[in-house]
């Protein structure tokens, strides 16, 4: 059985099957693979652009979607243990794309559950299928996943999508650059992962356009408010990193930058209109990245898709 | 007439040795010896030119699997197990740290599903020497000596 719980146990050559899946659904997203399965969307917790990109990766693959978008209707409210439901809902469906509040949650339903498990994101542990789209991403504006300059920005410490992207591209030899308030900086336990893995990584503190000229991509992330307990600290460092249109005049012409979206104002609206920009394409690419996720998850391979 | 604290020699059972004086009773406890029905002596604060003070636990008649055994190293990784049988010390065993924790301690993260569903826990150990393992379900790293017992 094909789970799909986290990214770091991938391998090199897992990942790039995935992706070359992903880049035929690309070519053709609309495809009648899923003909006769129904796939349970159980979302703990909202996360309405997930669920809709899930949902619509199943609907163009030819499958039927049960599920919620909100425990709070559900036997949940009632004290129904996780086990319990996804055993009663594993009676319906071939497959159960899950988010999940609680950390762990994921792991924990693949092993009780007799079908397939994707996670969707449990708590600020792990988000793999952000991380398939943003590989995607990266190799189909680089060309290569290898030997990148990537540069993060923003909250590298609660931020779980630099976390996972960190872990997954160890295979591809890439140099990171850490730019982040003191308060945000990227924890201990990933640095020693790079050291552990032999990840080259340089750590700013100053975000201008020296610090970002020799980047192939720039990934930047929300200052969550609701990762706060004092207010007062959000205020003081919301606005220090923001990239501004003005920032990419030193940059190479093969930079892009991403985000794994909603922004409030990390980065300025003047940068949407510069080629650079990557963001909006970047979502699109999750709904391939999924397809691919779910085809694999359901024991579909690339040759059934070639 | 001088009167002692005295705890006799066993026949035969398992003595437990060089228990650090604050985990006498977290060794009592995962080892479940408040179930037992056999003879169990329980010292503590006992003088010890290793260790200065030490608790010492004496069970007469009981003796325990590798996998019970280990399960003390979660507190105290230095004690050591001397079977008896006969009055004479048979064997000594020191307890290992297992690869693998199997629901004897709790996730130091809230906001693990191992502390919100009924389910056993389950920790890797990552680094035997200092103590620090991975959870299976949340991967948060943590060090054994502030967590707590199941």
């Amino acid at each position: 059985m094909n789970s799909f719980i986290t990214i770091a146990e991938h391998t090199r050559e897992q990942l790039l099957y995935l992706l070359e899946m992903a880049r035929l659904f690309e070519e053709q997203p609309n495809r009648n693979l899923l003909e006769g399965k129904v796939v349970a969307t159980l979302f703990f917790e909202p996360s309405t652009r997930t669920r809709l990109s899930f949902e619509t990766a199943v609907n163009r693959l030819g499958g039927r979607v049960i599920g919620f978008s909100d425990a709070s209707n559900t036997s949940t409210s009632k004290g129904e243990s996780l086990k319990d439901t996804i055993m009663m809902v594993s009676n319906y469906a071939d497959l159960i794309v899950m988010r999940h509040y609680l950390e762990g949650a994921a792991r924990y339903a693949s092993e009780v559950s007799p079908v397939p498990v994707i996670n969707a994101g449990d708590g600020a542990n792990q988000h793999p299928s952000q991380t398939m789209l943003d590989l995607y991403s990266i190799l189909k504006t680089q060309g290569t996943l290898d030997n990148l300059n990537i540069h993060l920005v923003g909250d590298l410490k609660y931020g779980r999508t630099v976390h996972s992207l960190l872990q997954a591209m160890r295979h591809f030899n890439p140099t990171f650059h850490f730019i982040a308030p003191k308060e945000l900086s990227m924890p201990e336990e990933y640095k020693l992962y790079c050291k552990e893995h032999h990840i080259k990584y340089v750590e700013h503190s100053e975000f201008d356009e020296d610090t970002i000229a020799e980047a192939d991509i720039i990934y930047m992330t929300r200052v969550q408010r609701e990762r706060f307990t004092d207010l007062m600290e959000y205020e003081r460092v919301k606005d220090v990193y923001i990239l501004r249109g003005s920032m990419l005049c030193k940059s190479k012409p093969n930079l892009r930058i991403l985000h794994p979206l909603p922004r409030v104002n990390e980065i300025a609206y003047d940068v949407d209109d510069n080629e650079k920009a990557y963001y909006f394409q970047q979502a699109r690419n999750g709904l391939f990245a999924r397809e691919a996720i779910i085809c694999n998850a359901l024991g579909i391979g690339l040759e059934q898709i070639k | 007439m001088k009167k002692e604290l005295q705890v006799t020699a066993l026949e035969q059972g398992t003595v437990i040795d060089h228990i650090p004086t604050e985990k006498v009773f977290q060794v009592v406890s995962l080892l479940n010896l408040q179930a037992l029905p056999c003879k169990i002596a329980i010292g503590n604060n006992l003088d010890s030119k290793k260790m200065g003070k030490k608790g010492i636990i004496k069970i007469s008649d009981r003796f325990f699997t590798d996998e019970e055994i280990n399960r003390i190293s979660v507190v105290a990784p230095n004690v050591v197990l001397n079977i008896i049988k006969d009055y004479e010390v048979v064997e000594k065993k020191h307890v290992v740290l297992p690869d693998t924790l199997h629901d004897i301690v709790c996730c130091a993260n809230p906001k693990c599903i191992t502390n919100n569903e009924p389910m056993a826990s389950i920790f890797h150990v990552t680094d035997k020497e200092r103590g620090i393992v991975r959870c299976h379900y949340c991967e948060k790293e943590q060090c054994l000596s502030s967590m707590k017992l199941k």
